[in-house]
């Protein structure tokens, strides 16, 4: 299991692009939003914390694409399936590693985010502690999209449209979160469904990526 | 005896998975559903929408009912039996499993918006407004966005095969949101009123008002068999085209009217 984790690791820092850049956009998107819209800054909770989430979903979506598409294109996936001791840990492995490029590298990001968008500093804490809680769900269940769609040549809007409808139910219940936790309020019950969201995914997810891996394997 | 009993229960679901046995047994369910659907359909509109008396709240506006839950109860329905068949699909690769979720698509996705459509004009003149983002309303979208991503899942990959597995994993990975939408209602304060109809209660309307939703909704349930049952017969002319039963079926009826009434 180190030995997967060495391997994803070193991977994913080799191409140092597929991290920063996602991360990049995230970046650009919310500054675009405080350019447009000076009037959503400073707590204005619902609003805000809507568009966060769904800038949040977005890039994740961007970063999915490249979940498995360099080791499709080399060949190394088909590797991976065959000769995978735990084809659970194997998978886990590769989106645990995603979720550090992405969702936790996001979540460190979130005071310069707050600071973007006009956020008091007490709010920082908790909005971390949802994005937490929530992004290994979103890499959960983008993993099966992109499992899914990584055969496909132009696939990536058809990623979008298979995983969006999944990741609205932590787009909804984070946003709530976020918004209670702007304006003071207790956001412990929706935590509580994105730890539901996120726990469950963590052990049905990469069942599922495994058999679409093995199905987009085929299609080469 | 037990061994022969399991033998025999074996032998018929793998006969279940027979293009040309399905073909030939769904013959007359084709049409009983259908003649089943159209008395009720009729029955049930006609007595819900003259016979049934005006909701002392809401008036007239809440005859949508009669359109709105067979539909929305159907359309889950639909993608749950899909949800199964991609299951069967991916267990015992059986191909009847991919013609059923093929055959299924088209009717949920009309049904699902026409749910969808019909709430939002019922909702107009009772909550004031067109589209309310609650917890079922949601829900149902993201079984239409199922559906609609099932489907262009289909259209994209050209092997059968392959079609068909991704096809079953999606359909059975978006079952988690039937009992979203279908718990909505209970696990969280929305605008929507909870179930018709329940396994343990009377339903709170009056019977005049139930008995022919309950028409209407078992109307459109044989309304779902004749429809799927008849695509799946199609889509089973289709991929057989090449065997010598359906070559015999065409050439001994030329004017066949059970192959040309389901087109």
């Amino acid at each position: 299991m180190n030995q997967l984790l060495q391997r994803e690791l070193t991977s994913t820092l080799r191409t140092r692009g597929s991290v920063t850049n996602p991360l990049g956009f995230l970046l650009l998107s919310l500054l675009l939003f405080a350019l447009v819209d000076p009037g959503a800054q400073g707590g204005q909770g619902s609003y805000l914390s809507g568009i966060f989430w769904v800038l949040i979903l977005l890039t994740n979506l961007l970063s999915l694409d490249a979940m498995f598409r360099r080791d499709f294109d080399s060949g190394a996936l088909e590797q991976m399936l065959i000769s995978a001791h735990m084809p659970f840990v194997a998978v886990l492995m590769r989106i645990f590693v995603h979720w550090l490029s992405s969702g936790l590298l996001m979540t460190l990001f979130v005071p310069l985010f707050g600071l973007l968008l006009g956020l008091e500093s007490e709010t920082f804490l908790p909005i971390m502690l949802v994005m937490l809680v929530g992004t290994p769900a979103l890499s959960l269940l983008g993993s099966i999209g992109a499992a899914l769609t990584v055969g496909f040549s132009r696939g990536g809007t058809i990623l979008a449209l298979l995983i969006l409808p999944l990741f609205l139910p932590v787009l909804i219940f984070g946003s709530a979160c976020i918004s209670a936790a702007v304006s003071g309020l207790s956001f412990a019950a929706p935590l509580t469904w994105l730890g539901l969201f996120s726990s469950s995914s963590l052990l049905l997810a990469p069942w599922a990526t495994w058999a679409a891996l093995k199905i987009s394997v085929e299609m080469q | 005896m037990s061994g022969s009993f399991a033998a025999s229960l074996k032998q018929l679901w793998h006969k279940l998975g027979s293009p040309r046995w399905f073909y030939q047994i769904t013959h007359n369910w084709v049409r009983g559903f259908g003649v089943m659907a159209a008395v009720m359909l009729v029955v049930g509109c006609v007595w819900g929408l003259a016979f049934a008396p005006p909701d002392y709240q809401q008036g007239n506006s809440f005859r949508i009912m009669y359109v709105h839950v067979p539909a929305a109860m159907v359309a889950q329905s639909l993608y749950l039996g899909m949800g199964v068949a991609g299951f069967i699909g991916l267990v015992w690769r059986m191909k009847l499993a991919d013609v059923a979720i093929a055959a299924t698509l088209p009717l949920g996705i009309t049904l699902t918006a026409l749910a969808l459509f019909s709430g939002s004009v019922w909702g107009r003149p009772t909550w004031g407004s067109w589209w309310e983002w609650d917890g079922r309303t949601v829900s149902t979208l993201v079984m239409l966005f199922l559906y609609l991503g099932i489907y262009a899942l289909r259209e994209a990959i050209a092997e059968a095969d392959l079609r068909a597995r991704a096809a079953a994993l999606v359909s059975l990975v978006g079952t988690v949101n039937i009992p979203v939408i279908k718990y909505s209602v209970e696990w969280w304060n929305t605008l929507h009123q909870p179930a018709s109809f329940t396994l343990t209660e009377k339903p709170a309307m009056p019977a005049e008002m139930w008995l022919p939703l309950l028409v209407m909704v078992l109307g459109f349930y044989c309304f779902a068999g004749h429809n799927v049952l008849s695509r799946m017969r199609l889509e089973i002319l289709r991929r057989e085209a090449n065997t010598r039963w359906v070559a015999e079926l065409f050439a001994a009826k030329p004017v066949s009217a059970s192959i040309t009434k389901e087109s």
